[in-house]
């Protein structure tokens, strides 16, 4: 059974994000590392680059996997998250710990139109 | 049923219909609707014997004439040694698939990381992968690298003394996959970089194609062209011929992000045009944007060497649409080629027969020079083993001459130029004997 | 066998060499002249061995490798048949190796009209109008078959046909080769059987759609029994019908392309017509077309003149070039041997011995692997893996025990409509015999896999290396010996 914490949003596929003062930090989920396995790289976008809700941001590749990261907020980029460069195994360990990328939000109020942990438990049991 | 290719015995076929369960072959497609099944006879010739076979490819091959060659044009005459197409020959490489099984596949893996590794050398960038398809198409897949890596950027130069036929494929490309082309003009045989730098200047550039040695065979000079594309975010690729890279600056000396071009100067046949390879070499930050292929180092289960696929992810049979490339497959024969020829060429035999080549076109182009019939097309101009002169005289007239004696003369480009290529093959005899005829 | 795990660059030896160049003079060494700054600053560290160095190590490489000729490849979509040892000899001959791309017509004659036989025979196999052979494998001919569907609504000022349809069990390459086309995927569902929902392909025709991309029998090896149904809605709505060649094989002799409906087609020589597959290439991978889109395919080309002799040209409504030259001549020849071998009498037997072995295999083996779908197959099926899914092993699993045992893998894991896909085809080129020893084994490891699976679980046991770390290959790419020496170094 893969972790899903109560304080975050989700998005159904499989980010997780945390909004504290207007800056939404961005992962994917337990659910997300456990389904692609060992991960191998982490293609991320970089700082100022303008992302969208819904829209294509980066992906994450395992050996014989690769699945596309879907923006769950729209903004600025502020952060990325370097460690993952050497270390993409880092999300594997832990999914929650190690975050993406850093969004300074456009529009807080669509952090308020994602899944929360009972919602996206829903999505993982399908 | 039988035939040596179809080992199928009348009593083989019975045995396996009662085990599947039904009476006739035929029973086997009677999920083919009946309208679209093909009841005529192919129109192919009767089968033929080894004997017949035989005959009729030599034949064939009686109405081809191979020549004494002193054309390039991308495709050269380079001596291929004996050695290579007695190897090539073991059907334990030829009649294997991908290496997608590693454990039986450590032959073809081996190869191929040898090949990346002599690309690699020769190039002088950090990854290569296993081969493309052949030197245009790579270069068309140096553009789409370029394109994705510059993000937002969708605008590709290409100066037009790159070989006209690369120039061609990738043009065909960029039309349908909706990326813009720039052809940069070129001035007395080279790349006119101020051309290039006012349409760098319009900060839309993903990147730029440049030749080494060009069309021509000139060594055009480089000096801070990277650092003009850098300071503007575009990047650069150089097509490249693989065999002049072993004396000439390299891509990665001229400070470019991708080398790309045509692996048939490394020893392959002329072979009417292919097989050859492409080849496809970057600097390690645009490694997953790279098309195609790769092989990595890595260990087994009981830490032993070995060697696997690897970056797959970026590949079609995973990331279909949203793959770097659709290739799946790469030249892998000739990649064993290359490598088996820069093996036994070495490091010494690689600068030698280019200063063979070298020194042979260097001849041939001066008693052309002092024959008074022909004028240099771009005087002071420093070339390897091709050349440009011009001329008043009939160039078809005297190709046609040569070609009665057994000899391809140069590539006629029009306006009275003509384009000659001069490998380590080519002895000074030969040379005397081709001055004697376009004279006569 | 020893092991043997040396590189080439590990033989090298300063001052060693492997090969002789004339001694020459032009009396003047204009090489020493060359302007540095032109010049390599660094040289090249290239291997420094003798010729025989480099024969005993390729023959050792050699020995590490699994080819049609060691053993059976039941590779499912790759059709693995025999290479015939009189066409590599063909195609070896000087005559064709040793001429020019730019010679004089003149003088290429030969090679010009093996060209053009070889371009009509697939024409009448294929039962299209005409083709082209320079794509140089069948993914480039898929790309070049889909160029030549946009030309032809670019022609007819059809500009917003920008959509292509593909089955969600398609071929990688299809969707691949789509986008490199610049043209946007659609998928359309495949029903429980494999085959398109016809239901589900009508909403989708309408008029952005630039055609369809199939292959028949699907990628499950099912026939499409609707294929006359969905060429007309096709058709109807303006699209064109694009045949994914790679699953040819059992249609020799039985259905042409052309006839089904389909407008554009590739065929990859080197699986249909015995060409070997080089461990990866070269292949080729011929485009035929419909007579309305003969103008559009790709320069330069070949043609016949009035007067028996061939010519190459370029057409002016062509969609561009997409090679340099001709293509893969040389791979060519060798189809080309492989159709005058068979003739017209054996080619007709290819497609039903091949679709005969498939079935026999399955049948055989249904107890054991699990069969999702029942009937009659083409060339190739698929089991989604064993039977029995209490002992864990997977189809990996048993991938990778087939090793053990001399045999080469079935396709895995693919397609990936099942979870655990075995993908089986035996070509028409294997006996009985053969299929009898690999079923016998199939039915071994299933037996193994029950009574102890943790043997099958740590197969490959016997090959000379085993299961490979791919998670450090991929995470930290060793490229080339330069970087390896520097990692061993660290």
């Amino acid at each position: 059974m893969s972790k899903i914490l109560e304080n975050l949003r989700y998005a159904d596929s499989h980010e997780w994000v945390k909004l504290e003062d207007g800056i939404a930090t961005v992962g994917i989920t337990d659910y997300a590392q456990h389904a692609l396995g060992s991960i191998v790289y982490v293609d991320m976008p970089e700082e100022g680059d303008e992302v969208t809700a819904g829209e294509e941001f980066g992906a994450v590749e395992s050996v014989k996997a690769a699945s596309d990261l879907i923006s769950p907020v729209s903004g600025t980029v502020i952060e990325i998250n370097t460690a993952l460069e050497d270390s993409p195994e880092l999300v594997n360990e832990d999914a929650y710990g190690n975050w993406i990328m850093k969004v300074e939000v456009s529009d807080p109020a669509e952090v308020e139109k994602l899944l929360d942990a009972e919602g996206y438990a829903k999505i993982c049991e399908e | 049923m039988s035939n040596k290719f179809i080992p199928h015995t009348e009593e083989d076929i019975r045995v396996m219909l009662d085990k599947i369960g039904v009476d006739t072959i035929d029973d086997l497609y009677s999920d083919v609707p009946a309208e679209v099944v093909y009841k005529e006879e192919y129109d192919v010739p009767s089968a033929m014997s080894e004997i017949e076979l035989r005959k009729h490819f030599e034949t064939l091959g009686k109405k081809n004439k191979p020549l004494t060659i002193f054309a390039g044009g991308g495709v050269y005459d380079h001596y291929s040694p004996s050695v290579i197409n007695h190897l090539l020959a073991r059907s334990e490489f030829y009649t294997a698939y991908t290496p997608y099984q590693p454990e039986i596949s450590q032959g073809t893996l081996q190869y191929i990381f040898e090949y990346q590794s002599i690309i690699s050398e020769l190039t002088g960038m950090e990854a290569t992968n296993a081969s493309m398809y052949d030197g245009a198409t790579a270069t068309a897949e140096a553009m789409f690298m370029m394109v994705a890596s510059a993000k937002k950027r969708n605008r590709v130069l290409i100066s037009s003394t790159v070989a006209d036929r690369v120039v061609e494929v990738v043009k065909t490309y960029a039309k349908f996959h909706g990326v813009d082309i720039t052809i940069i003009p070129e001035k007395n045989g080279i790349t006119d970089l101020d051309a290039m730098k006012e349409e760098l200047a319009k900060g839309d550039v993903a990147g730029v194609i440049l030749p080494s040695p060009n069309k021509y065979g000139i060594l055009e000079d480089y000096t801070g062209v990277a650092d003009c594309m850098h300071a503007e975010k575009a990047y650069m690729a150089i097509n490249a011929d693989p065999s002049a890279l072993a004396v000439i600056r390299t891509p990665a000396e001229w400070g470019a992000d991708i080398a790309c071009g045509d692996g048939q100067s490394l020893g392959m046949p002329l072979n009417f045009g292919g097989p050859y390879l492409g080849y496809i070499s970057c600097a390690k930050g645009m490694l997953r944007k790279m098309p195609g292929r790769v092989v990595g180092a890595t260990k087994d289960a009981d830490g032993k060497r070995a060697y696997v696929l690897t970056l797959q992810a970026r590949e079609q049979h995973i990331r279909r649409e949203k793959a770097t490339s659709n290739i799946c497959s790469n030249q892998s024969l000739m990649a064993l080629y290359a490598t088996i020829y820069v093996a036994l060429m070495g490091k010494q035999g690689m600068k030698e027969l280019n200063r063979i080549a070298c020194d042979g076109a260097h001849y041939l182009y001066s008693k052309l020079i002092e024959s008074g019939k022909f004028t240099p097309a771009y005087p002071g101009l420093p070339f390897l083993k091709e050349f440009v002169v011009k001329t008043d005289l009939d160039i078809e007239a005297i190709n046609s001459r040569l070609l009665d004696n057994g000899i391809m003369g140069g590539i006629n480009l029009g306006e009275g130029k003509v384009a000659f290529a001069v490998t380590e093959k080519r002895t000074k005899e030969e040379i005397d004997n081709l001055v004697t005829l376009m004279l006569s | 066998m020893k092991y043997y795990d040396k590189l080439i660059f590990e033989l090298s030896r300063p001052g060693r060499k492997g090969y002789e160049l004339p001694a020459t003079d032009f009396g003047h060494d204009a090489f020493a002249e060359m302007p540095a700054t032109l010049m390599r600053e660094k040289d090249a560290d290239l291997p420094e061995v003798s010729e025989l160095d480099v024969v005993r190590h390729y023959t050792n490489l050699s020995n590490k490798n699994f080819g049609v000729d060691t053993g059976f490849y039941p590779l499912g979509s790759c059709t693995m048949k025999y290479n015939p040892k009189i066409n590599e000899e063909l195609a070896a001959l000087p005559a064709f190796t040793q001429i020019h791309p730019l010679q004089d017509e003149k003088s290429i004659q030969g090679a010009l009209e093996l060209y053009w036989n070889l371009q009509h025979a697939l024409s009448n196999i294929a039962g299209l109008y005409e083709f082209t052979l320079n794509p140089y494998a069948g993914a480039h001919g898929e790309l070049t078959g889909l160029m030549v569907m946009r030309q032809y609504h670019i022609a007819n000022g059809d500009l917003k046909r920008t959509k292509v349809i593909v089955p969600d069990s398609a071929h990688g390459t299809n969707p691949a080769s789509a986008m490199v086309a610049g043209l946007q995927v659609v998928e359309v569902k495949s029903k429980p059987n494999g085959s398109i929902d016809v239901e589900d392909l009508k909403p989708l025709l309408d008029d952005t759609v630039a055609g369809i991309m199939m292959t028949n029998p699907n990628t499950l090896g099912m026939f499409e029994t609707e294929i006359m149904e969905i060429a007309k809605l096709v058709h109807e709505a303006g699209g064109l019908l694009y045949y994914d060649g790679a699953n040819l094989n059992p249609l020799l002799g039985k259905v042409r392309p052309g006839d089904m409906g389909f407008d554009i087609m590739h065929i990859n020589l080197h699986k249909t017509f015995s060409t070997p597959h080089g461990g990866g290439g070269p292949g080729s991978g011929p485009v035929g077309v419909v007579e309305k889109l003969a103008k559009f395919l790709p320069n330069p080309r070949v043609k016949k003149n009035s007067d028996g002799s061939f010519t190459i040209t370029t057409d002016e409504d062509s969609l561009g070039s997409i090679s340099t030259f001709l293509g893969n001549f040389g791979v060519m020849m060798k189809a080309y041997a492989y159709i005058l071998t068979l003739g017209k009498e054996n080619l007709k037997n290819v497609g039903p011995m091949a679709t005969l072995n498939a079935n026999y295999i399955k049948e055989s083996l249904k107890d054991d692997y699990l069969l999702p779908i029942e009937g009659v197959c083409k060339h190739e099926f698929v089991f989604d893996g064993l039977k029995d899914k209490s002992t864990g092993v997977t189809t990996l699993n048993v991938a990778k025990r087939l090793l053990d045992y001399g045999f080469h893998a079935p396709t895995i894991y693919f397609p990936l409509l099942f979870h655990e896909s075995m993908m089986i085809e035996p070509t028409e080129t294997e006996a009985l015999e053969t299929l009898d020893e690999f079923i016998e084994v199939m039915h071994k490891v299933a037996a193994e896999a029950k009574e102890n699976p943790d043997l099958v679980k740590d197969a490959p046991v016997t090959t000379l290396v085993r299961k490979l770390d791919e998670t450090g290959a991929a995470k930290n790419p060793i490229l080339t010996y330069r970087h390896l020496v520097s990692e061993d170094n660290k």
